[in-house]
């Protein structure tokens, strides 16, 4: 069995009486998508938190690349090699496409205190910025200010700046949310091949999306891991038909 | 609609046009209005980094602005006194020296910025307003009760500061130098823009969340904003003490902060000339206006009002438009 690239262990997280998290453990493996579903107020988002960092678990610990970084800062973890994207967009709306996906090169650059020097004009910054748009079939948007890209574009728009980082692991919440069929197909096709780079920790409600990409599947229902395992096995588990799934399966 | 880059060159040559009239028309007051314009413009400047680029609304920027004064004071009352500043831990004297004034200040500055900053940025919103604005009110009441250095009647300057080569005693020749830090301090908020730190601040401002996914610390980058745009509002305190030989605590108070930003929102936030426009525009008002009524006040406040409601980019922002996308 091959080492996990991140890993929670036992995390769980309460606000008040509601227990968001209960004793999560999953792990990502290198080459892999694993798909985290599960309804509306599971737990889904607070396990991102924790995940990436905006979130401190009561108890257990996050391990990446074989590291606790339970109590690392969120850009910690990014400089260690853990990309992201949002379910809202959380993009500059107001800079151009090209500003955008610079802004990640340059924090993966780790060189942010140039005061004087040109951005626009850094070539290495720049090409790792537009090879990252080229791969999401942004290139010709590039001057387009962020405000004025489609919603699809705006996802796509996401995974750009997460690859500018050059991750390690991936985490995506809902990337397929608000697309287009056209756009969400050729998004998955964009992920199947992505995998092989850094595999991807996919929370998505987009079913279609998550049974053709996932190599395995966590269900998650009222803060617990229900079931995990492979798409069929999913589909076949009785209590995640009951609890989620419902006739759709 | 004009592109904002001719309505830039524009107002640079009204800032050489205008004092070279005033000679050639023997109006040497105009050339003082204009050089209170300049100096409030490098003042508004040092804030619309912290304002405009990193959205920091700070209402305490004449904590900077009157630290910057205090420096000039202070170092020319000793100067002229003949006395030093202090003895322990090793001799401090006065100068005359306007270049070691306007280090002095900036240092002051930078530093009162960075204690601010650090305390500050923990808050976010009305909060930050909020304690900037008592950081001020602290500097503030503490200028007033500070007896050695004239308290509440302020520090008198008998002679203005010198600068190398320069007859700083000359209007013309002091508004020179002003002018030429002027365009310094704007080559560098233009730089600074675009840059790699101004492109990160800039993210910063609007999702600080995607700045700390790229691996950035958004409250790092706006504490630096935030004590170069402290150490800029100084270096404009230094020279507005010169320009008057005087300081005194109004320099601090909450109605300077204000003024700095007053500046901004009528030139247009965020624009790298939106500090120059309003600073002139409101030094015409103030002199024209208050010729007219003693509540000119009420005037300007219309005109704020007509400014923020109908044109959010400011002056610069009815004219120009909204700002042009970057190459």
């Amino acid at each position: 069995m091959t080492d996990a690239v991140l890993q929670t262990s036992g995390i769980s997280k309460s606000f008040g009486a509601l227990r968001a998290s209960r004793d999560i453990s999953i792990d990502l493996k290198p080459g892999e998508i694993h798909a985290i579903i599960g309804p509306n107020g599971a737990g889904k988002s607070t396990l991102i938190g924790q995940i990436c960092g905006t979130l401190k678990p009561d108890s257990g610990s996050v391990h990446l690349l074989g590291k606790d970084v339970t109590h690392q800062p969120t850009r910690a973890r990014a400089r260690a090699g853990l990309g992201r994207t949002f379910q809202i967009s959380s993009l500059s709306m107001e800079d151009t496409v090209l500003q955008n996906v610079l802004l990640g090169a340059l924090g993966a650059s780790g060189r942010p205190w140039r005061f004087f020097s040109n951005v626009l004009k850094d070539t290495s910054l720049r090409e790792t910025a537009e090879e990252a748009l080229a791969r999401v079939g942004l290139l010709d948007q590039a001057r387009m200010r962020t405000a004025e890209l489609s919603h699809g574009q705006r996802r796509q728009l996401e995974v750009a700046v997460a690859l500018t980082q050059k991750p390690k692991a991936l985490v995506m919440d809902e990337p397929m949310a608000g697309m287009g069929s056209e756009g969400s197909k050729l998004l998955t096709g964009f992920l199947d091949q992505l995998r092989h780079e850094a595999p991807i920790l996919l929370v998505e409600h987009d079913m279609d999306a998550v049974f053709s990409l996932a190599d395995r599947i966590s269900v998650l229902v009222y803060g617990e891991v229900i079931a995990t395992g492979t798409v069929d096995e999913i589909r076949a588990n009785a209590a995640v038909k009951e609890a989620y799934l419902g006739d759709e399966a | 609609m004009i592109r904002e880059r001719y309505l830039n060159a524009l107002t640079l040559a009204l800032f050489v046009a205008i004092p070279f009239w005033a000679i050639t028309a023997d109006e040497p007051f105009t050339i003082t209005l204009m050089t209170r314009a300049v100096v409030f413009a490098i003042a508004a400047v040092g804030l619309n980094i912290a304002l405009g680029l990193g959205g920091l609304v700070s209402l305490g920027h004449a904590v900077f602005f009157g630290l910057g004064g205090y420096a000039m004071g202070i170092l020319a009352y000793h100067a002229q006194n003949y006395t030093a500043l202090t003895e322990w831990p090793f001799l401090i004297e006065g100068t005359k020296s306007m270049p070691v004034i306007w280090l002095a200040a900036i240092v002051v500055s930078s530093l009162a910025a960075l204690v601010i900053g650090i305390l500050s940025l923990r808050t976010a919103g009305v909060y930050f307003i909020m304690i900037t604005l008592a950081f001020g009110q602290m500097f503030f009441f503490f200028a007033i009760s500070w007896a050695e250095y004239g308290g509440e009647d302020g520090l008198s300057i008998y002679v203005r500061n010198g600068f190398p080569g320069l007859n700083t005693l000359d209007p013309i020749q002091f508004y020179g130098l002003c002018l030429g830090l002027l365009c310094l301090v704007l080559l560098f908020a233009w730089r600074l823009s675009g840059s790699p730190f101004g492109l990160a601040l800039n993210a910063a401002r609007q999702v600080p969340v995607r700045v700390e996914t790229a691996g950035l610390d958004p409250v790092r980058l706006k504490l630096v904003a935030f004590v170069l745009s402290g150490a800029i509002t100084g270096l404009a305190g230094a020279l507005f003490a010169d320009l008057n030989r005087f300081v005194s605590p109004t320099m601090f108070s909450w109605q300077t902060s204000g003024e700095i930003m007053i500046f901004i929102i009528l030139g247009g936030v965020g624009r790298l000339f939106g500090p120059v426009v309003g600073a002139l525009v409101f030094v015409a008002l103030e002199h024209w206006l208050g010729g007219l009524s003693d509540f000119w006040h009420i005037y300007l406040g219309l005109l704020l009002l007509v400014i923020v409601l109908f044109g959010r980019g400011g002056l610069i922002g009815m004219l120009c438009g909204r700002e042009a996308v970057h190459d």
